[in-house]
């Protein structure tokens, strides 16, 4: 028997649950050369800006144990050279492309909405809400709900009404399950968690921070256990929508503990820095799982953990 | 060609002067070799809590087993100390080739190889590489002191003339490589430059070429993480052939450049006028160049 590792994303069904994570896999090009980026769920591009921008000063990573701070500062080319080189290369490759965008106004995040709704072959957009309000002297807009709500409701009325839009959320924010539920009544269609976890890291010869820009995001299996409480905390209290889950995941069975948590899809991220053919590795190793445990559909284990006689509420801890 | 993802079992673990060198058997690595390439390695094991790749230089390539590569390092943390550990036939996980090769002449031309420390290590496949097709071939090495200078007998074998440099002048001539540059161009006729080393290196070995109005290739020592392309750390201030700065991936857009293409003392920051940098647009033009940073 093999098992059935189709999931459905709300009204959006993937061949598997294994995806990539944004700012993870480059454009495509870059990981295509260790496998078939077809075979997976969907490619998560990196955060795509309104105009190109080069980033950060270097040091932007830092090795920490079992993770990696990073500081990258979303370097990129901007939508256009997006939209005529990166986004018709994922499609003639075969690649189901979720987008990521991300702005620094509501404006912003519009005209990136817009523009790809234009373009063909968009498969969904995330929204990545960790980025620097300009007009709030650069707080991220997760840290403000409304204004996290705001983009969320702006981007959904723009975008063509067959791309769902997904909010991707951070977990150090005053009340995630406040945010989350506020980004769904904004019009989410799904939510893609956890972004990194602001960390830094310091350089003891120098003296100065381990990354230039001070502060980092910190990825890597040292934040699953984190990553994983928030996936079921947000479905315990949203049973019915769609959740991305991600933060260290490096295994088929770090995979299923995010299925479990109650995420329908699992994105690698700083695992393909240490194995670019993580990917097809985890859904390799999740297909093996599966069949070890008799289990025959994927989807079965959506949220197993909420069900298990004794699961704890989210009030513990 | 396509790197490959390999577990390459351990041939030999060796010292060279003062370095560790580790040969492993990689036949997908080694035909696929081009001088100035690389390999990542994994390090730590399967469950390792170091999650990013190591960088080495491949420094010999050999036929043997079906194909082996060898590459050096010096022990400066805890991953470079466990590979340190490694003994014969333990596995690997070995990515590579990877990044621009050095370009190689048409017609046998004089080239001068420099290295600094360690970074002399891919201008040992370099030099076979230019001797094959005809080059001359002249060394210059440098080091803090003379265990840290790489192979200099090797290097007299392979090249015309070799010339050692030391800060402390325990072998060859007391001072930098680029002290002794010029005259070695001037005796050798060279005709092209190729460097690899620390950053101020480059940069005065750089302005030694471009006295002279001679081509330079340089090898940049960037740290990086992932060695493939996505992680976007390794990154340095690098001018296009359209004039306009932008921030190269050492990996996968190096480590090799020409050499006058590299904003020396930029590195380490973002310059104004970078592509995608708060003054880049002020440089004029700014659609249509958006347009080219393809």
């Amino acid at each position: 028997m093999i098992p059935d590792l189709r999931v459905r994303l709300g009204e959006w069904e993937l061949d598997n649950p294994v995806m990539t994570a944004a700012g993870c896999a480059g454009s495509g090009r870059e990981l295509a050369r260790f496998f078939d980026i077809s075979r997976i769920g969907a490619v998560v591009t990196k955060s795509v800006t309104v105009e190109p921008r080069a980033g950060m000063p270097a040091p932007r990573i830092a090795e920490t144990p079992s993770g990696v701070l990073s500081a990258v500062g979303l370097q990129g080319p901007g939508i256009d050279v997006f939209l005529q080189r990166d986004l018709p290369w994922l499609l003639s490759r075969g690649a189901r492309a979720v987008v990521s965008v991300a702005g620094s106004s509501v404006d912003e995040y519009v005209l990136l909405a817009r523009r790809l709704s234009e373009a063909p072959g968009v498969t969904m957009i995330e929204v990545n809400l960790s980025s620097p309000d300009l007009a709030r002297g650069g707080r991220h807009f997760a840290e403000d709900t409304a204004a996290a709500a705001r983009v969320v409701a702006a981007v959904r009325e723009t975008a063509r009404a067959d791309i769902p839009v997904f909010a991707k959320l951070p977990p150090d924010v005053a009340d995630l399950v406040e945010l989350a539920g506020e980004c769904v009544a904004a019009g989410a269609d799904g939510l893609a968690m956890i972004n990194t976890v602001r960390g830094m890291a310091i350089d003891v010869d120098t003296r100065r921070p381990a990354v230039a820009g001070g502060m980092g995001g910190l990825s890597g299996p040292a934040i699953r256990p984190i990553a994983v409480a928030c996936v079921y905390r947000v479905h315990a209290a949203f049973p019915e929508v769609p959740l991305i889950g991600m933060g260290g995941v490096r295994t088929g069975a770090d995979a299923m503990e995010f299925l479990m948590a109650g995420a329908s899809a699992v994105a690698v991220g700083s695992a393909l820095f240490h194995d670019p053919s993580a990917c097809l590795r985890v859904l390799r190793e999740l297909e093996q799982e599966l069949l070890d445990r008799g289990v025959e559909r994927v989807d079965s284990l959506i949220g197993a953990a909420h069900r298990t006689a004794g699961a704890p509420g989210t009030a513990v801890g | 060609m396509r790197p490959v993802q390999m577990s390459s079992p351990v041939l030999t673990v060796r010292q060279v002067d003062a370095y560790h060198a580790i040969t492993v058997v990689a036949p997908g690595i080694a035909e696929r070799f081009r001088s100035g390439q690389f390999i990542a390695v994994a390090v730590g094991g399967e469950h390792s809590s170091m999650l990013t790749r190591r960088m080495f230089a491949i420094h010999e390539v050999k036929p043997d087993y079906g194909g082996t590569v060898e590459f050096l390092f010096t022990v400066r943390g805890r991953g470079t100390a466990w590979l340190a550990e490694r003994r014969s036939r333990d596995l690997l996980d070995v990515i590579g080739p990877l990044g621009r090769p050095f370009p190689l002449p048409r017609d046998p031309v004089n080239c001068v190889l420099v290295g600094g420390g360690s970074g002399s290590a891919p201008l040992f496949p370099l030099a076979h590489a230019l001797r094959r097709r005809g080059c001359r071939v002249d060394f210059v090495l440098g080091g803090a002191t003379a265990s840290r200078v790489f192979s200099a007998i090797t290097a007299r074998r392979i090249a015309e003339t070799a010339t050692v440099t030391t800060d402390d002048g325990s072998l060859g001539t007391k001072g930098r490589v680029t002290d002794v540059l010029p005259r070695v161009i001037d005796e050798a006729c060279s005709d092209v430059v190729y460097a690899c080393g620390p950053m101020p290196m480059l940069r005065e070995a750089t302005a030694v070429a471009m006295r002279y109005g001679i081509p330079i290739q340089v090898s940049v020592e960037e740290t990086m993480a992932c060695g493939t392309g996505i992680c976007m750390s390794c990154v340095i201030p690098v001018v296009g052939e359209d004039g306009i700065t932008r921030m190269a991936r050492a990996c996968v857009d190096g480590p090799v450049f020409r050499g006058e293409r590299v904003r020396y003392d930029d590195v380490g920051t973002v310059p104004f006028d970078a592509l995608g940098a708060p003054g880049w647009k002020a440089r004029g033009g700014g659609e249509d160049r958006t347009r080219e940073a393809g």
